[in-house]
């Protein structure tokens, strides 16, 4: 039926309500071009994760519709687990089994056996680094080697698409580099198609050659990271201000500025959109003055990603993690 | 043909985890010791009461008791392992992949009988070594100890079905503090039902506890009367049957909320 169609995911108007009147999912649409990394991009409770659920045959949506592989999610969800792989927030290891016996069970359900069982599992093992604790407890494990291992699970099987919601959360920043560099050599060399959810903007704007922003259950821009930040022509323009009290005010004096776009206050910065940011600074910082506002710093910058969701949500990405090299 | 290849990969992986905990193993071949020990010399003066008649020694009455309750305290708990796997996100992986939902239940009812097996193993031991004596030998022990994976299974189900959908540790240590013993006290596990009020008796008349541990009793006397053993068992395998598959729709219920 969909022989036409490329795309290795498709999302049609989901909607997923949970008790107590809470819209997980507001009507999200979007599909994946097969062997791409596709981003899906938001802060937490923006929908990212119940997506991913409905996707993988975990939650029935409400309304709306999902194709993965081709396979209508709804209608045949046993098919879909045949051909999809995951990672999920939490890292799904058994740690009172070894490696080496997580990776057999992962098979020996996929229905492998014998000695192709055994090649897949050294050759997971071997690829991750994880030979030599092979059968050592998982629960000895560091942090990286179970994310590790957890990633080999998923990917017994071999599957087409592989789901990555949150993958490098709570990873120090070698495992998730390490990380990194994995996601990458999968689609370019195995081909896969990767779903990849994240509210790291830079794992994003690295990683994915499409994204999605969602926010609030809703898709509010897709584009490759180039398009969305080409969307904002001009630079940005952030003023941290001396007190924390200025609010509108500060939106105020400056929308008179000429060159200024949109501009919003975040706790202590001014955030503002010039089409040439470096010849606005010092009429901006004059208004700021005139209205009696005092100014701790300024900087200018090309578009982020950061700009872009404050864009399309209205609201500053807070960051609240610590950055990454 | 998979979900029993499946359900087998499940057991075994259940099986090893819990060979691994060197404590819990411990706790499994004492419980019974104590039990065994506890009970036959709490209620020892019980043979003496008028009308007691059910064997010779209380030693000899005890034994399938203390299997049926073992049975019961193993199993009530099988949830927290499906709870342990619900933390570690290791339950949706096995949900997304093309595990049978039948097959995660029974894996976990398997490893609850192998544990219950290898219990029942070292308490018939210990009661030999004590001093009681089965009339009907290995081969009647045997169906005692069948009838008690079976209640095992339906409590193993409850457990689980539970845990599944209330996801909570409460519910499933709830329902061990509200099922297990009063269930256990309500049949002829440690006083025959002559010697009980009648209320009793008639609770007992339909409690499945009771029918395991009547059957499992009579089945090692010397010529069991294998009608009122059969009518017993084939109770049992009702209720575990319709348990098991209470548990595995309670998949539905913890897919809904997901």
């Amino acid at each position: 039926m969909q022989g036409h169609d490329t795309s290795a995911i498709r999302a049609d108007g989901l909607v997923k309500r949970y008790p107590g009147d809470v819209t997980a999912l507001d009507g999200l649409s979007f599909s994946v071009e097969a062997g791409t990394v596709f981003g899906l991009l938001g802060p937490n409770g923006a929908g990212k994760s119940t997506t991913v659920k409905v996707l993988t045959t975990l939650s029935r949506p409400d309304d709306g519709r999902a194709v993965v592989a081709g396979i209508d999610v709804l209608r045949d969800p046993e098919r879909v687990r045949h051909v999809i792989g995951t990672v999920g927030q939490a890292i799904a290891v058994d740690p009172d089994a070894s490696g080496r016996e997580n990776l057999e069970l992962a098979g020996r359900i996929h229905g492998l056996g014998g000695t192709a069982l055994k090649q897949r599992v050294d050759e997971l093992l071997a690829h991750f680094g994880l030979t030599e604790a092979a059968d050592r407890m998982a629960r000895t494990y560091s942090g990286g080697m179970r994310r590790k291992l957890d990633v080999a699970t998923g990917l017994t099987h071999r599957p087409l698409i592989l789901f990555l919601d949150e993958p490098t959360t709570g990873l120090d920043p070698e495992a998730r580099g390490e990380l990194w560099a994995e996601i990458g050599r999968l689609t370019r060399e195995d081909g896969l198609t990767i779903l990849l959810t994240t509210h790291y903007l830079d794992e994003a704007d690295r990683l994915a050659s499409r994204l999605a922003i969602v926010d609030r259950g809703r898709i509010v821009a897709t584009g490759s990271p180039e398009e969305l930040k080409a969307e904002l022509r001009g630079d940005a323009i952030v003023v941290e201000l001396a007190d924390g009290s200025a609010d509108n005010r500060a939106v105020d004096a400056i929308a008179r500025v000429p060159g200024i776009g949109e501009s919003l206050v975040d706790g202590r910065s001014l955030r503002a959109r010039a089409e040439r940011g470096a010849a606005a600074v010092p009429a901006v910082l004059s208004a700021l003055e005139g209205a009696g506002i005092g100014v701790a710093s300024v900087t200018v910058s090309r578009p982020s990603l950061d700009d872009v969701y404050l864009r399309h949500t209205g609201r500053a990405y807070r960051q609240t993690e610590e950055s990454f090299a | 043909m998979t979900a029993i290849a499946q359900s087998l990969y499940m057991t075994q992986r259940h099986n090893r985890a819990l060979m691994r905990q060197p404590w819990f193993v411990a706790i499994t071949i004492v419980q019974p010791f104590v039990w065994l020990f506890l009970f036959s010399s709490l209620f020892q003066s019980v043979t003496e009461i008028p009308g007691f008649t059910s064997s010779p020694t209380y030693l000899d009455y005890l034994v399938p008791g203390v299997v049926v309750m073992t049975a019961l305290f193993s199993s009530g708990w099988s949830g927290m392992g499906l709870l342990d796997d619900m933390e570690r996100g290791i339950m949706d992986r096995f949900l997304v992949s093309p595990t049978h939902r039948s097959a995660i239940i029974a894996g976990r009812l398997a490893h609850e009988a192998v544990n219950l097996v290898i219990q029942a193993t070292i308490i018939g031991g210990l009661a030999w070594i004590m001093g009681a004596r089965f009339e009907s030998g290995l081969a009647g022990y045997a169906v005692l100890v069948v009838g008690a994976c079976l209640l095992s299974a339906t409590f193993a189900s409850i457990s689980n079905a539970l845990a599944l959908t209330i996801r909570q540790r409460e519910s499933v240590i709830g329902a061990n503090q509200f099922l297990v013993l009063p269930l256990t006290f309500l049949s002829a596990a440690f006083m025959p039902l002559a010697l009980v009020p009648e209320w009793i008796e008639t609770i007992a008349h339909y409690n499945p506890v009771n029918w395991a541990v009547e059957a499992g009793r009579e089945a090692l006397l010397a010529s069991p009367d294998w009608g009122f053993i059969g009518l017993r068992y084939a109770g049992l395998l009702v209720v575990a049957i319709v348990a098991a598959a209470l548990a595995t729709r309670a998949f539905r219920s913890y897919q809904r909320a997901a």
